[in-house]
């Protein structure tokens, strides 16, 4: 399956190395270009460093850095949407559509990962997800983009049945693994999870449901 | 930030005293709660540049954290559980406190600028 343009279009600087890190690093190896459009700054995250190193304040500068440094590891370009930390339900839908459909036209890509609306656990991850979708929806079908969605939920499996793609990425889990560490302020926030074999196991395989799967 | 001393923070308070502010105030217990504990409730709240002036404020030690009273002309401002805090290069107060791995669980700060509020400022 070859991806020449590819888009991810997640909300917080880290979603993309948890969600997506290994098949960014498998799609760059086989020439692919992958962009990342970042939804906000991550400002109203709840991990600060540990031992705290951040502030609110302060907070949005360090993971712009973090994640200026992710991309690097992963060899992606990033973007930045322009909204705020868990605000992003709250805007209109409409407007966050055209402007991600205005951009999508504009890059062509042959590929979009974004969360699944309502199966993504955070409101920001949905909220994004949702506007991704129809941004899609909305595009010419002569341009439009194949979909793949990213689930979190306990419930997706039973809602949804099992994605249609799952990919194994421990080829891939060096890079994968080194993105991780630079989001830093995030990182002690994940020690509980990354000290869990079964959660790093769950980390080296990479699940999407397809546009076709949507509801 | 470094842990609060009462003294100084007061200082800092009274300092604000009967002048405009801007405040942000939140408290938090992350987006995941209920996805890691079925049994936990999401519960956030913030508000951020709240355009208040206090008569007067008060910090008040608990024992393991504080929590702070600014009054109002027609109510109150208040939050429990800071731990930490700084003055920083713009002259702010900022408080938070902190779980032991150093998640943010509330905060308060006080500024006579506005903070920022556009999704691209950053300082
Ligand atoms: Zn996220």
């Amino acid at each position: 399956m070859s991806k020449q343009r590819v888009i991810i279009i997640f909300p917080h600087p880290d979603d993309e190395t948890f969600g997506t890190g290994g098949t960014i690093a498998d799609f760059i190896e086989k020439g692919a270009n992958v962009t990342y459009w970042c939804g906000t700054l991550g400002d109203m995250g709840r991990n600060m460093g540990n031992p705290v190193f951040a502030n609110r304040e302060t907070l949005s500068t360090h993971r712009r850095k973090e994640l200026q440094e992710a991309t690097e590891v992963l060899g992606i370009d990033y973007v930045h949407l322009g909204y705020r930390d868990k605000t992003i339900e709250f805007e209109p839908l409409e407007e966050i559509v055209t402007h991600l459909r205005t951009k999508l036209e504009q890059e062509k890509p042959d590929l979009v990962i974004t969360h699944f609306p309502g199966y993504a656990v955070h409101p920001d991850h949905d909220a994004l997800g949702r506007a991704a979708v129809e941004a899609v929806k909305e595009m010419k079908e002569e341009e439009r983009p194949e979909l793949w969605l990213h689930a979190i939920s306990n419930q997706a499996a039973t809602d949804l049945g099992e994605p249609a793609i799952v990919r194994d990425v421990s080829e891939y889990w060096d890079t994968k693994w080194k993105a991780l560490r630079t989001h830093l302020s995030q990182a002690d926030g994940m020690v509980d999870l990354l000290n869990r074999e079964d959660q790093l196991e769950r980390l080296k395989t990479e699940r999407f449901y397809t546009g076709d799967q949507l509801r | 930030m470094e842990a609060i001393v009462r003294e100084d923070v007061q200082k800092e308070i009274d300092a604000f005293a009967g002048k405009p502010v801007y405040v942000h105030l939140e408290t938090t217990n992350g987006a995941y709660a209920s996805h890691f504990n079925e049994k936990a409730h999401n519960v956030g709240a913030f508000i951020r540049n709240a355009n208040v002036t206090y008569s007067h404020g008060k910090i008040i030690s608990t024992g393991g954290g504080y929590r702070v009273g600014l009054k109002l002309e027609l109510g109150w401002v208040y939050a429990e559980g800071l731990t930490d805090y700084e003055v920083d290069e713009q002259n702010r107060l900022l408080m938070a406190g902190h779980d032991e791995q150093g998640r943010l669980m509330v905060a308060l700060e006080i500024s006579q600028t506005p903070f920022a509020h556009e999704a691209d400022s950053h300082e």
